[in-house]
């Protein structure tokens, strides 16, 4: 049988890729009218925040390559990372553009500060694999956030924002298998030995206390009706998948005390835990300590 | 002169270079306004990287047949599906030992489905036909492909999995 990947193989074969700086712009070509009567900056928090999640996400998935519990998942969870930093990319684009500021994506990634980003709280937070985390609770992270990421985004696909409803469009399908991924994570932590189920029901109990913020409504979303999605409008959906999934895996839905916001902000307004500038840290590193490096 | 459209359909994707970008239905549209040739793509997954690296191989092969006015536009939407695969591509697949996707046909509306079991369906393995294949793993080495094994020839593949 014919190797599919001969042709990758040539010697002398001028195009071959490498990773390194010089990508295209995230949304060249990408048709990008802005809706009538939409407020510029309501439509740029609006953007940094689904694009926030993805990427700060993204960086925390990432951070288990070669450190899963087997070689798939580390294959598993960098592949769910990049999806997740290819929406990230998208939105962080939108935002750049609509925001009009002489900033790209890569400035905004790399060159604000933990008070500009507008991520929730539950993507931030350490869940391993360094100590005081565990593969339990990125599952169960991953879990939380994927159904409610996946609810939000079958809605934006009807957003009157071109961008937002076609990054939504495809979102779906790739959070349809993270999701599921998760899902049956849970299930097999849960139904294994005493000792993972102890673990998986920890790792619920962990994150569930960073869910409620998932769910509250910002002022951004109320001001783009029609374009943002309510994200009070998606909590019973999203507790019906994860009833489904506990009552599968013969698991309660924890009981705990949410975390509590700051004089009512939370990461949607830049008030962060302290996780977000340790990660903060790691992701800009390069990026601040040789401005406009390129490889 | 070749024409723009003969060029582009020939152009192969970088990952999977059995398959022509059309064969993959990653290419929409070609056409020639005026001197200008206007390419149109769209991703497989939000976060392909070798989107930029099609659109490169495109732009050499172009200028390589003569055409120097080139513009390639991506779309998002409508969001590419596997369906979009031709039954060429889908051939190619199978002969070079990668289990080609399944029609999926039109999708429901509403709240997608969870899926607590991995996938029933048969994945019949490229190599020997056997059905009894298993899932080794959703996620493998690019996006798009699922791991599998061959439980009676023995051997792991890849299986282009349904989006």
């Amino acid at each position: 049988m014919d190797n599919a990947y001969e042709a990758l193989a040539d010697e002398g074969e001028e195009k071959h890729w490498a990773f390194g700086t010089g990508f295209t712009a995230a949304l060249t070509g990408v048709d990008r009218a802005l809706p009538a009567g939409v407020e510029r900056a309501d439509l740029v928090v609006y953007c940094l925040m689904l694009g926030d999640d993805a990427l700060i996400h993204a960086q925390r998935l990432a951070e288990w390559c070669s450190r899963a519990p087997e070689l798939e998942e580390d294959v598993a969870l960098a592949n769910i990372a990049l999806d997740l930093l290819g929406q990230a990319r998208l939105l962080l684009s939108r935002a750049a553009e609509v925001e009009d500021a002489g900033r790209d994506e890569d400035a905004l990634a790399y060159l604000r500060d933990e008070r500009e980003f507008r991520n929730v709280r539950l993507v931030e937070i350490d869940c391993g694999p360094g100590p005081g985390g565990d593969f339990a609770t990125t599952i169960a992270r991953l879990l939380v956030f994927s159904s409610w990421r996946l609810a939000v985004f079958q809605r934006l696909t009807a957003s009157a924002d071109p961008v937002l409803a076609a990054v939504a469009a495809k979102g779906i399908k790739e959070l349809a298998y993270h999701r599921d991924h998760a899902a049956q994570w849970v299930l097999r932590l849960a139904g294994g030995t005493d000792y993972s189920r102890e673990r998986m029901i920890a790792g619920l109990t962990q994150v569930w206390a960073y869910t409620d913020e998932l769910f509250t409504t910002h002022p951004v979303e109320t001001a783009l009706g029609g374009v943002a999605v309510d994200p009070a409008d998606v909590r019973a959906e999203v507790a019906e998948v994860l009833d489904t999934v506990l009552s599968a895996a013969e698991l309660d839905r924890p009981e705990v005390t949410q975390v509590a916001a700051l004089a009512g902000r939370a990461g949607r307004d830049g008030v962060h835990t302290q996780a977000l500038g340790h990660l903060l840290a790691e992701l800009q590193h390069v990026a601040r300590s040789m401005p406009g490096a390129v490889w | 002169m070749v024409s723009a459209r003969e060029i582009v359909s020939a152009v192969v994707d970088p990952e999977l270079p059995v398959l022509t970008l059309a064969d993959l239905g990653v290419l929409r549209d070609v056409r020639e306004e005026g001197g200008r040739v206007v390419v149109t793509i769209t991703p497989t997954y939000s976060g392909c990287p070798a989107l930029d690296e099609m659109r490169a191989d495109l732009r050499a092969d172009l200028v390589e047949a003569g055409y120097s006015d080139i513009e390639i536009r991506t779309v998002l939407h409508p969001a590419w599906t596997t369906d979009w695969i031709s039954d060429a591509g889908l051939r190619k697949l199978a002969d070079h030992g990668i289990a080609p996707p399944q029609r999926i046909g039109p999708r429901a509306v509403g709240p997608i489905p969870l899926t607590l079991e991995p996938p029933a369906r048969r994945v019949p393995c490229p190599r020997c036909g056997s059905v009894d294949t298993t899932e080794l793993s959703r996620f493998g080495s690019t996006a798009c492909k699922a791991l599998r094994r061959c439980e009676d020839c023995r051997e792991p593949f890849e299986q282009i999995k349904e989006l």
